[in-house]
């Protein structure tokens, strides 16, 4: 019966369930549809009927911090919202020319990127799963555009695998998969699986190998036109006279196996890797900036919360403005906490021990991004790649294009590295002018004639120096997760933390959402039951 | 260079925590493994990693509420478990180094450390580090920021 429903009526019943049942009911009903599964987000929260006069103050105008304001607001709360930086969006966040970044050290670079060039340091991709981010970018009106993470035409490097020379993505993978089924069948044949599989299962498992691994009729790998087709030729089809193709050469299975295709073929399966994915136009803080709309007015930008207290009457933050110096209390009835654990557990706030113990907990994984402005788009000109990775096993993790603006004239920014662990910390224990050349030969090996040829100017973004927030996200271990999250997300008196490092989503502007949404009708309930 | 990550030193061990740490680590990667090397020599460790927050002079920095501590002149440090305690476990925003150095290159640059930037000439020895890491190493869950 369910069967015979189209889309449309679908929706029509789950909007019917939705109002009857509420939420719950509708997140039940659809994933029995097989449609709710990869979320937990039932729509923006509706709260209502806050008490009259109500105040929430908001720490923090990163994502978490000004959806809580948003959705408050709506409520019928009257929010302030306290920010560190002289910009919204916290780590949602794009670097453009005329931006000035100051670490913690005192380096300062100046941007020199093109107009409408930008670098995304932080966030860049966007799961077609995390919808309670895609709701928000909808109503806010950011518009989004694909982000092209599988690119079979890009690269893959390693040092010590085809005498350090990049290969095709496409032909390293076509090869794994040619081999390994080419192994799979041998052994089937020989019967090496007998006990492990049925005789009807290893016929068709033989035939799946044939076909799937483009075998030939003695179930071989040997690179003929068929295989071709998939890896590329040697001599593409033509059109009239010569046209025939003829095949390209298969590596050999241990050349294969040296390049590691693997690791890049399961990166490509997470779940949260997975196409299609998403990037808003124009860089991500156009998501930042979408909430700002929303609530822009109830921000004060350059204000570093420096003390959190509470009674029971209400919250105050004292702050410091870092523009002016002066400093100020602001008061609350209620108090909605997004800081990074890192600057909070410096903080003196007057919550319990068990929390304050969780903060000091929580430490924080590094990161360094690097956007190379190159003066055309070579990539796509001389090796036809548009948008994607090329990987690499030196410390920049991989040099990624741009995903939008293809076929462009002047001048590009594409991503020079992504390094992180020990490679992050080599890369940001470097001057801003060491990262970018060391970023410059490291991506060489992908294109050697044009990398340095074509640079024009860099940035880089090394997280654990960005003052408002000394690292990248949360680290959180199964052993952490027991002893201190129940603990950190618990409401404290009137405060009440939210963010990416407060779900089980962390590292993902999705988390720092469903964590708000969370924090917020726990805030309500007690607020209405006090 | 050594490989030996105090992680590996337990797996061989316990069995569990290198598949653990594998596992984990599944997504967080830029989509491949690296092979970033780390030095030996207890200087170069402090310029390769610890440099990337504490800075190339040792000092710190950042502003009250939003510090990175000082290593240079650092009481705190003349007792040697403490900074272990710290390589091993983690605190505050700072994570564990376990599955990133070897004890060999923990107690090289703690070495260095204690000895360059302040005032206490007695090595830390991978016999230190052994004695203090009583208890499995952290493993971390996947995240997005290494990739
Ligand atoms: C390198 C990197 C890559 C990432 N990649 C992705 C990705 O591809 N996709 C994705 O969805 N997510 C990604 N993320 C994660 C995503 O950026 C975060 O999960 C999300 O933006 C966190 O939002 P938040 O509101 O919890 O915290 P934040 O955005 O950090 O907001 C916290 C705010 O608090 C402010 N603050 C700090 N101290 C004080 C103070 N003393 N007083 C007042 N205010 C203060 C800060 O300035 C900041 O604005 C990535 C993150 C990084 C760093």
């Amino acid at each position: 019966m369910l069967s015979d429903m189209s889309p449309r009526s679908r929706r029509q019943l789950l909007s019917m369930i939705g109002k009857a049942g509420g939420g719950l009911a509708m997140y039940q009903a659809m994933t029995v549809f097989g449609h709710a599964a990869e979320t937990r987000f039932t729509g923006p929260p509706q709260l209502t009927g806050a008490r009259k006069g109500s105040t929430v103050l908001v720490l923090g105008a990163g994502l978490a911090g000004m959806l809580a304001a948003h959705e408050l607001t709506k409520a019928g709360y009257k929010v302030q919202v306290l920010e560190f930086q002289d910009r919204p969006g916290g780590r949602n966040y794009s670097v453009r020319g005329g931006d000035k970044i100051v670490e913690v050290g005192g380096a300062v670079q100046n941007v020199g990127y093109a107009p409408g060039n930008y670098l995304n340091p932080g966030p860049w991709r966007i799961p077609h799963h995390h919808r309670t981010l895609l709701h928000y970018t909808k109503a806010f009106g950011v518009e989004l555009e694909p982000f092209i993470q599988l690119n079979h035409n890009t690269l893959v490097h390693r040092k010590d695998a085809f005498g350090g020379k990049p290969q095709r993505y496409r032909e390293l993978s076509v090869d794994f998969k040619g081999h390994v089924a080419e192994l799979l069948g041998k052994s089937l044949n020989a019967g090496a699986l007998d006990s492990s599989v049925t005789r009807e299962d290893k016929e068709k498992l033989i035939d799946a190998m044939r076909q799937w691994g483009v075998l030939d009729g003695d179930m071989k790998f040997t690179g003929d036109l068929r295989v071709s087709a998939q890896r590329g030729y040697d001599k593409a089809p033509g059109g009239g006279v010569g046209g025939a193709p003829t095949p390209s050469k298969i590596n050999s299975l241990s050349d294969v196996l040296s390049s590691q295709v693997w690791s890049q073929i399961g990166f490509f399966f997470s779940y949260v890797m997975q196409t299609t994915m998403f990037q808003p136009k124009g860089g991500m803080d156009m998501i930042g900036k979408g909430f700002y709309r929303q609530v822009g007015k109830m921000v004060r930008l350059n204000t570093k919360v420096t003390r959190i207290a509470q009674d029971d009457k209400g919250v105050t933050a004292n702050w410091t403005d870092t523009v002016t110096g002066q400093s100020g209390e602001s008061k609350a009835d209620w108090m909605v906490c997004t800081i990074p654990a890192t600057i909070l557990s410096q903080i003196d706030i007057q919550v319990s021990d068990t929390k304050k113990a969780a903060l000091k907990a929580l430490p924080y994984s590094n990161s360094v991004k690097i956007g190379l402005e190159m003066k055309r788009r070579f990539w796509e000109e001389d090796y036809s790649i548009y948008g994607g990775h090329s990987f690499t096993d030196q410390a920049i993790g991989l040099v990624s294009y741009p995903n939008n603006n293809f076929f462009q004239d002047g001048p590009a920014v594409l991503l020079g590295a992504f390094a992180g662990r020990a490679g992050g910390y080599q890369f940001a224990g470097m001057t801003p002018e060491q990262r970018i050349q060391t970023a410059l030969d490291m991506g060489s090996v992908f294109h050697p004639a044009e990398y340095r040829k074509e640079f024009r100017t860099g940035a880089s973004v090394a997280w654990s120096r960005m003052p408002w927030i000394l690292g990248c996200c949360a680290s959180w271990t199964e052993q952490s997760r027991e002893d201190h999250y129940d603990n950190l997300v618990a409401m404290d008196g009137r405060i009440v933390l939210a963010g990416e490092h407060a779900s089980y989503y962390g590292c993902w502007m999705e988390g720092a959402l469903l964590s708000s949404l969370d924090a917020i009708k726990r805030l309500h309930q007690r607020a209405l039951a006090a | 260079m050594s490989v030996r990550t105090v992680s590996q030193m337990f797996a061989a061990t316990a069995g569990l925590a290198l598949v653990a740490a594998v596992a984990a680590r599944a997504q967080d990667a830029p989509g491949g493994v690296t092979t970033v090397q780390v030095s030996d020599e207890g200087r170069e460790v402090y310029e390769q990693i610890c440099q990337a927050c504490h800075m190339a002079d040792a000092r710190g920095g950042g502003g009250a509420g939003a510090a990175i501590p000082a290593l240079a002149d650092n009481p705190k440090l003349a007792e040697k478990d403490y900074p272990i305690m710290l390589l091993l476990k983690g605190r505050g925003g700072m994570p564990w180094f376990t599955d990133m150095l070897t004890p060999e290159q923990m107690a090289a640059v703690l070495t260095y450390v204690r000895g360059h930037f302040n005032a206490y000439p007695d090595p830390v020895t991978v016999a230190d580090i052994t004695r203090v890491s009583t208890a499995p190493p952290p493993v971390r869950e996947c995240d997005t920021c290494g990739k």
